[in-house]
């Protein structure tokens, strides 16, 4: 059962119905959900939680949708791997990757959808929409495949080869715009107006969509053994991953499944090419500046992001920062991680882990923190950023004479 | 001259449900006067108490950010379409 009370404006705090709404009609703050924290904590143990499926359901108590009857695929419950031979290249200790490249479409935006289409089922809605810039639409196309639902994906018109094929394929309806994602983000919002009987997760359901990326700090603190990190690094496109991952934190400890308050250092991760919220975050200001975006960090481009204030907060509140990196950086980032931990991240978690290095290196991580680095989305829906410099190490003939010399070539002697 | 200015369901309920209203104005600043003239409740809606929009509404004109031009001094050419559209959406 939903423990939510009803939605709230995070600006002038107006109480709103649990239905499908995310903008305060007075002053056009995002709506949030509203829980009941004390049934919650007189309902879960760590234990009921450890008897619960292997997905983000497992937290269903803490998450805004009933949760008997799901639309899941399989989201969360992603491996906590623990990052020695990355921790040593970086002069780090205690590093962790939390690693949602193994989603059932690939990164973590199947954690938010299987909210938001929960929910919408639950709202009656038969339709789902989504504005996206790519790993949305793969998570919007298969869950709406899976609930037998219609759909409608709106993306930019350049988007990566892969993110198109794989948002195709699962059969719904894919509208490629010609513009920015902000272009495409701005169609919807207005369309979610002229469409009412359309369930766009990350325009009308948004509310309840926005709350699935808790499931990373839940998991997180229960991997750890119900320990939060000290640090956690956290890729920002609109920013609201990055704010939901600080109140997963807060909310484990308001219901009674974390010993101690979390003291979590959020910082955020941003690509040059399209950094509002780190320029906000340099500039001391909590005005976020929408920009044009350029980077082949395509899925972290919102030059408009909608949670970029709360971002800058969240990082400052508690001691992090925001950091941005070049595509130089993020392309280094990616084969970094593939290379030190077995690992393969699209070019977002490049980001997050170039950021790490910067950080590292400019002792802002420190040594003795446990660190915990987001990694949300799989490689090989961005193979483009890597393609040209990820080749064979050569291709010989079918003999072993051939090998012999190529074998000489590498190894020496 | 008068534009069209595109209403977004929240704000419905001051223009009697209508999605589009005409306005007259030739900047966003004049226009967005004029909406609320004509339709009283619109000016507490959109600004704040200094004057400037909301940090949660976004003004487009012609489909372009009225913050990558000249903001409310944004030049409204004739038969041209304003938006008013919530900023919380998408990602």
């Amino acid at each position: 059962m939903s423990f939510v009370e009803g939605l709230r404006c995070r600006e002038c705090a107006r109480a709103y119905p649990a239905e499908a709404l995310h903008v305060c009609d007075f002053c056009f703050g995002p709506l949030e959900a509203v829980y009941d924290y004390e049934r919650i904590a007189a309902s879960v143990t760590r234990e009921s939680i450890a008897a619960g499926p292997h997905t983000i359901w497992r937290y269903a108590a803490l998450l805004p949708a009933d949760g008997r009857a799901p639309v899941d695929l399989g989201a969360g419950f992603t491996p906590l791997v623990r990052a020695d031979r990355l921790a040593a290249e970086l002069g780090l200790g205690e590093l962790w990757i939390k690693n949602d490249t193994v989603n059932p479409t690939g990164s973590f935006k199947d954690r938010v959808v299987s909210v938001a289409l929960t929910k919408a089922q639950e709202l009656g809605f038969k339709v789902a929409a989504c504005a996206s810039t790519g790993n949305l639409a793969n998570a919007v196309g298969a869950h709406a495949a899976h609930a037998g639902m219609k759909s409608f994906v709106f993306i930019p018109h350049d988007l990566e080869a892969g993110k198109v094929v794989m948002t195709a394929i699962y059969g719904g309806n894919v509208i490629a715009v010609n513009g920015n994602y902000d272009d495409v983000n701005r169609l919807c919002a207005e369309l979610a107006s002229e469409q009412p009987t359309w369930a766009f997760v990350n325009v009308n359901v948004r509310p309840y969509y926005a709350e699935g990326s808790k499931t990373l700090a839940f998991e997180v603190a229960e991997q750890l053994g119900w320990q939060t990190p000290d640090h956690v690094i956290v890729p920002i496109a609109s920013g609201s991953q990055l704010t939901k991952v600080h109140k997963g934190f807060q909310e484990l400890h308001k219901v009674g499944l974390l010993d101690d308050e979390p003291h979590v250092r959020i910082s955020g991760a941003q690509a040059i090419g399209c950094s509002p919220v780190a320029t906000a975050f340099k500039e001391g200001t909590d005005v976020v500046r929408p920009v044009k975006p350029d980077t082949i960090a395509k899925s972290l481009a919102i030059g408009n992001p909608a949670d970029g204030p709360y971002a800058v907060e969240a990082a400052r509140q508690t001691g992090g920062v925001i950091e941005a990196v070049s595509d130089g950086e993020v392309v280094e980032g990616i084969k970094l991680l593939a290379r030190t931990e077995g690992i393969f991240a699209e070019t977002a978690g490049g980001v997050t882990i170039a950021t790490l290095v910067r950080l590292a290196n400019a002792g802002i991580v420190h040594r003795d923190e446990r660190v915990v680095a987001m990694i949300t989305g799989h490689g090989l829906k961005t193979i483009e950023a890597v393609a040209p410099t990820s080749k064979p190490t050569a291709t010989i003939a079918p003999t072993l004479d051939a090998f012999a010399e190529v074998l000489f070539q590498i190894e020496g002697n | 001259m008068p534009v069209t200015v595109r209403i977004p369901t929240q704000l419905r309920t001051l223009t009697g449900g209508s999605g589009e209203v005409s306005v007259v104005g030739s900047t966003v600043g004049e226009v967005l006067k004029g909406l609320d003239a004509a339709h009283p409740g619109f000016g507490e809606r959109l600004f704040a108490d200094d004057g400037s929009l909301r940090r949660f509404v976004n003004v487009f004109v012609a489909d372009e950010d009225v913050r990558f031009l000249q903001g409310l001094e944004t030049p409204v050419p004739d038969s041209q379409t304003v938006s008013i559209v919530p900023a919380v959406a998408g990602g």
